[in-house]
């Protein structure tokens, strides 16, 4: 398969935008939907429209068939040791609230610590600092250095026997480069802290194995994935699900219910209150299948390195650019650049490449900590999915020049 | 259809490098109007019981949008401006040149220049 090819399943990037061809670089937002995930929403919405978990007939066993396969696929797709601890959410935000809530009421007290990253976008911030002002406990925080790495050497000074947990994406949905999780939750486990994994990004660009990861939780979008939105994930290790109260009550999470006290659904069903999402929850099943077949597809992998390298070298190379995230090597870095531009504001220039045709972010992206950072009020941000092409890369190179030439 | 674009923007960068210059001093929280992804300030001052409207923004787009109100509603007597209808906006096109974020912005700004109205009435 080439990039070509990969583009024909994926009805969207055939428009024009402005009478021009889209370039839709801000994948790192939502991706687009393949046919296979829109045909299964579909099939789910025109089929077998019932709600799941409960009824008896046939449309109900055929839509809970649908969304429980959809479950295994996630397992196996991430390598999970059960469907127990694959719990559908409405997405990473939700996953990773349902975390500070539910483990925060069973094991955080006053005067506990919890530490997150100076590269986290707001939805691993905000959830741990409202769980922190609800127990009394602190909330600290790792740094990064100047070229977006984490300065993972004071972790250890920042590990007390008060941390009770440790959140920290998997990639920074900014700096776009992969964080070294593995060594974080070998340091945390160490010191028996759990870690809860934001794989917001990394979910896309890694294949990723929470065994081998060893990490307690790991939270992800299934927009971000090709699937439908509204959708995500929590994996969370049985040992610790198992031990949280539930988040929301209501709907299918009961066992029995009585006035005089309630117990509840066995895992993972504990933390799915209410009607789920299961057209599109369905759809992560198609969504993984074709992230699945294009990491494996050696071609595809190779030329959408050589794009990323492309994209790394121009920028790094133009003295008008400041690149936030600068990888030691091309490996540790997707295919997700942020930038400024001397004496050009991000805005303006977003503005000019959209009616060139091409999408791409600028702003604070969710994460105004690391503009604090870096010392911004936001950046420029281009981050692009195996669909796209070195042609477009070569086209949003020139349109970038002609913009900040209007501009300047 | 994009050269139009071109045109367009082309213009209002135009106005924005020309809009005069604005006191660093001025650049305060209260000045700044809320609702907008790049950064714009406005201040004004009475003149013979009219408002004189100045502005900046650190995005140049932004800068000549809020230039071209600025010509518009500077220089006008308060109860003139709140009885406006800034059909004016819609009438030069304003409004479709932005993308839902930036309308945001636009009426915000249009909404900040109604409020200093209202207040010198």
């Amino acid at each position: 398969m080439d990039a070509e090819e990969i583009r024909r399943n994926f009805p969207a990037l055939g428009r024009q935008v402005y009478g021009r061809q889209l370039v839709y670089f801000d994948n790192a937002a939502t991706a687009q939907r393949p046919r296979s995930v829109i045909d299964e929403w579909t099939r789910i919405t025109e089929q077998c429209n019932a709600n799941i978990h409960r009824a008896v007939h046939l449309m109900s066993e055929e839509a809970t068939a649908a969304y429980e396969a959809a479950r295994e696929a996630v397992r196996k797709f991430i390598n999970a040791g059960s469907r127990e601890e694959i719990v559908f959410t409405s997405g990473t935000t939700a996953s990773i609230n349902l975390v500070a809530f539910s483990f925060g009421e069973a094991f955080v007290s006053e005067g506990d610590e919890v530490i997150v990253t100076e590269c986290e976008h707001h939805s691993d911030i905000v959830p741990w600092q409202m769980m922190c002002q609800r127990k009394g406990a602190v909330l600290k925080v790792l740094k990064v250095d100047d070229s977006g790495h984490l300065m993972i050497n004071s972790l250890d000074g920042l590990i007390t026997d008060r941390t009770k947990i440790m959140a920290v994406t998997h990639i920074s949905n900014v700096l776009g480069l992969v964080n070294p999780v593995k060594e974080i939750v070998k340091k945390c486990h160490g010191k028996g802290v759990p870690v809860l994994v934001d794989g917001a990004q990394g979910i896309v660009h890694l294949k990723v194995d929470v065994q081998e990861l060893d990490c307690d939780f790991y939270a992800f979008s299934g927009h971000k994935i090709y699937a439908a939105p509204g959708t995500g994930v929590l994996y969370g290790k049985k040992e610790w699900l198992d031990r949280m109260p539930p988040y929301m009550g209501g709907g299918e999470m009961v066992g029995t219910v009585r006035f005089s006290g309630t117990t509840y659904a066995p895992l993972p069903l504990k933390f799915e209150a209410g009607t789920q999402n299961f057209a599109g929850a369905a759809t992560l099943k198609p969504a993984l299948e074709f992230a699945a077949s294009i990491m494996d597809d050696a071609e595809i992998v190779r030329s959408f390195d050589a794009v990323r390298d492309y994209l790394l070298d121009t920028l790094l190379a133009d003295s008008r650019i400041r690149l936030y995230g600068v990888p030691e090597n091309a490996g540790e870095k997707i295919p997700l650049f942020s930038f400024s531009m001397d004496g050009v504001h991000h805005e303006d220039l977003a503005l000019i490449l959209d009616k060139m045709g091409i999408a791409v972010r600028s702003g604070q992206m969710c994460a105004e900590p690391l503009m604090d950072r870096f010392g911004v009020t936001g950046m420029l941000r281009v981050s692009l999915a195996p669909y796209n092409t070195m042609q477009e890369s070569e086209y949003f190179v020139k349109c970038l020049d002609k913009a900040a030439g209007m501009l300047s | 259809m994009f050269d139009e674009w071109l045109d367009k923007y082309e213009y209002l960068i135009e106005l924005g490098k020309n809009l005069g210059d604005y006191p660093e001093d001025r650049k305060t929280e209260d000045r700044l109007i809320k609702g907008c992804q790049s950064r714009v300030w406005l201040d004004y001052r009475m003149e013979d019981g009219k408002i004189v409207f100045s502005a900046d923004s650190d995005a140049i787009i932004t800068k000549g949008i809020i230039s071209l109100l600025i010509k518009i509603y500077s220089g006008r007597r308060p109860d003139e401006i709140v009885s406006s209808d800034f059909s004016v906006v819609d009438r030069i096109g304003l409004k479709e040149n932005l993308s839902p974020t930036r309308a945001n912005g636009l009426v915000s700004m249009i909404a900040k220049i109604k409020e200093v109205a209202a207040e010198n009435l």
